[in-house]
């Protein structure tokens, strides 16, 4: 049994506008030990889809459907009660923005212990000393010291690694980290990822990471979750998604990475405007601006296909390769679609 | 291309900005942003800026355009000096700057319109409105935005079209030269690539120069034909882009590359990170001598002395450190 199974799940914003389709049928698998990478365009669902897993939308949003295990306990419907005891527990997070996540009012030392305190059984005593053995944990100079000031008094670098002490002090079996290094330069971002690689190990932990950063996604992840319009295009192990891509939106996201050899030459971007999650269209959600777009792909949605053991993709082209090639057999795709 | 790409549009040299901060009630001390920065841009070119958050990049940008008075330095525009309010004036049409941010930057309560018109009516460029109607359209079409666009508000746009709608309105003066302070980092990958393309034919098309800022370094790599690194306040290195990728001399332009994560998972297994100890500090106490000294792995008693010169290693590629020959 895997450490988290994700099932068929379904998540909503009801707006005056109408029902914001945010996460469309998703489901994954997590074990212990891996880094999970989620990547896509901005906007597919891959902060909704974290915030699921924790059940902290905003008031508009709902889990509509589906179901999430955490080692085999169903999540959806288990009640606040259940949840306050996954959230920092079981499963913490790490929030984009190092600055709106850390209260300016009290000391970092005040906020860890209580954090500690909350989530743990260690009293006040045990819950200092754990607070500033994390912060040693995570490079922090002097932690007795720097328990005793308070978050503007650190360099954004440091404080987004005292948000990643706090997640970690009460040992959660997953840690959810969103964009945790969009805001650091590329060293101190080297340095907080070298961080949570050796972390994980110790720790035995498993991590879900999302970022736009397909650098990052290559240095850190076992998996990738592409997400496309709140659903996953595809899914496979780093190397099938990055010399492998089988769907046409990973491939444009790949093309559109500038490298030592695009220089002086033209980008490929990916032509068209991200979808309206409002207007979704009847067939795949990505053929409005897909260059190699069929009849068929404006019309019905492709299914997940496995297209081997690490690796699997919901696009049409697979299915054209696979009729061309004779692997499969045209009548079985038009009876299951 | 313009045909005298090697006579320098833009000459800045030792300048500086020095903002003076409270330290007590009373007290002020000078914040060194920008500590004696060198540097030429020839017509047509693009030069790339970067280094870590903080090391002055935004200000020597806007010191540049006398956004900000410089402390000290002088700035030399087509081959004259600029001294008088004239001057700055003039230079302030040829010479402008794209923001960061396309959420914060644009006011969301103006039309595309008249945020594309403002400084076309600022610097009084239109006749009557006719001509100032058909030059905003010539701009959007510039950019890639369709003329249906015109009257709608920015708040209305994603992320890559404020984007365009803030690089029409820094084309709006006719301008030689612009600094572009991270334009593409608040976008989407793909988007990006849509609108570094633009930077690209923009600048075929009408023979611009740019100083491009960014804190993504296979963007600046794709984009410059020369690349500045800078570390608080100081310029460590110059070379042409393949250069200062493939073999570059400063021991912290070492450190900077070897950390950019490639999106290559196989490369990325077998990559060798040189990892900096600690934060980079403050430029309000920045260390004496090389401002590197206290995160590199080579610095001896000479670099804690001694502020290395600026020094020219080979045709075109400069580099200040004291040990440039041992480290490498
Ligand atoms: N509170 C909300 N009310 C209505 N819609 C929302 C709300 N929060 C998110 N959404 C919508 O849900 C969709 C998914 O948003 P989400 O934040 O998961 O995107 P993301 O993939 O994390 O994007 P980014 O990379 O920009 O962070 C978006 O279209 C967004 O507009
Ligand atoms: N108007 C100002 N008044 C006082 N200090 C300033 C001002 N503008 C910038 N600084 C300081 O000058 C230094 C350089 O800032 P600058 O914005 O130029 O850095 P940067 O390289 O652009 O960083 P980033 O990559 O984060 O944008 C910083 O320490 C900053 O705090
Ligand atoms: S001058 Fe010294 S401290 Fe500075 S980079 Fe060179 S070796 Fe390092
Ligand atoms: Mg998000
Ligand atoms: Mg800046």
């Amino acid at each position: 049994m895997a450490l988290l199974e994700v099932r068929d799940l379904h998540t909503s914003f009801f707006t005056d506008a109408g029902e914001v389709k945010a996460v469309n049928g998703v489901s994954f698998n997590l074990d212990r030990n891996k880094v999970l990478g989620i990547v896509g365009e901005s906007g597919s669902g891959k902060s909704v889809t974290a915030y699921s897993i924790m059940q902290i939308l905003a008031s508009t949003g709902k889990i509509v459907s589906g179901s999430i295990k955490l080692d085999g306990q169903e999540l959806v419907g288990a009640g606040e009660k259940v949840m306050k005891t996954v959230r920092g527990n079981k499963v913490s997070i790490i929030f984009q923005d190092p600055m709106t996540s850390l209260n300016p009012t009290y000391t970092i030392g005040h906020q860890l212990m209580e954090a500690i305190v909350l989530h743990t059984d260690r009293d006040k005593k045990q819950a200092y000393d754990r607070a500033v053995e994390m912060l040693r944990l995570v490079n922090i100079n002097e932690p007795e010291k720097r328990m005793k000031q308070y978050p503007f008094e650190f360099s954004g670098g440091m404080r987004q690694r005292i948000m990643i002490a706090m997640a970690l002090a009460c040992e959660p079996d997953i840690l959810i980290a969103d964009e945790p290094t969009t805001a650091l330069d590329v060293t101190i971002q080297a340095q907080i990822l070298e961080l949570m690689k050796s972390l994980q190990k110790e720790l035995g932990m498993a991590i879900i990471m999302i970022t736009h950063d397909l650098g990052v996604v290559a240095q850190l992840c076992d998996e990738v979750i592409v997400m496309y319009a709140g659903s996953i295009c595809e899914q496979g192990t780093a190397d099938e998604i990055f010399y492998n891509p089988c769907h046409e939106y990973t491939k444009g996201l790949m093309r559109s990475i500038p490298t030592a050899d695009t220089a002086g030459t033209k980008l490929q971007p990916i032509s068209g405007t991200p979808i309206d999650l409002l207007n979704m269209p009847a067939g795949c959600p990505f053929a409005p601006r897909c260059d190699a777009a069929m009849k068929i792909c404006l019309s019905q949605r492709c299914q997940r296909m496995e297209i081997n053991d690490d690796h699997a993709a919901a696009c049409w082209m697979n299915v054209k390769k696979g009729v061309e090639d004779g692997t499969i057999i045209a009548e079985e795709v038009t009876s299951n679609a | 291309m313009p045909e005298n790409k090697n006579v320098p549009l833009l000459e800045v040299k030792d300048l500086k900005q020095h903002f003076n901060i409270n330290v007590g009630a009373f007290k002020t001390k000078p914040l060194k942003a920008v500590d004696g920065v060198s540097f030429s841009i020839n017509q047509g070119e693009t030069l790339g800026l970067v280094g870590e958050s903080g090391c002055g990049k935004t200000t020597v940008g806007r010191t540049l355009l006398h956004l900000y008075k410089p402390t000290a330095g002088e700035i030399w525009y087509k081959g004259k000096k600029i001294e008088t309010k004239q001057d700055i004036l003039e230079f302030r049409k040829k010479a402008t700057m794209v923001f960061q941010d396309p959420y914060s930057s644009l006011n969301p309560r103006m039309t595309v319109a008249d945020i594309i018109g403002e400084p076309l009516d600022v610097h009084k460029l239109c006749a009557n409105k006719a001509e100032r109607q058909e030059r905003i359209l010539e701009l959007m079409n510039h950019v890639g935005l369709n003329s249906e666009h015109a009257a709608r508000y920015a708040h209305e746009f994603s992320g890559g079209q404020r984007q365009r709608i803030g690089i029409a309105r820094a084309l709006a003066v006719n301008p030689d030269f612009i600094v572009c302070d991270e334009p593409v980092s608040a976008l989407d990958v793909s988007i990006q690539a849509q609108v570094i393309n633009m930077f690209d034919d923009l600048q075929d098309k009408l023979g611009l120069t740019y100083l491009f800022i960014a804190h993504d370094l296979l963007v600046v790599r794709h984009i410059s034909d020369r690349i500045a690194v800078m570390y608080l306040g100081k310029m460590v290195e110059l070379a042409d882009a393949k250069t200062i990728y493939e073999s570059p001399l400063h021991p912290y332009s070492k450190s900077l590359l070897s950390a950019v994560p490639v999106p290559d998972p196989k490369i990325a297994r077998a990559n060798q990170r040189i990892m900096l100890e600690g934060d980079i500090p403050s430029p309000l106490n920045a260390p004496s001598g090389c401002p590197f000294r206290t995160r590199c792995p080579y610095a001896t008693e000479q670099c804690a002395a001694e502020m290395p010169a600026f020094n020219e290693v080979a045709p075109g590629h400069f580099v200040a450190c004291h040990r440039v020959n041992e480290v490498n």
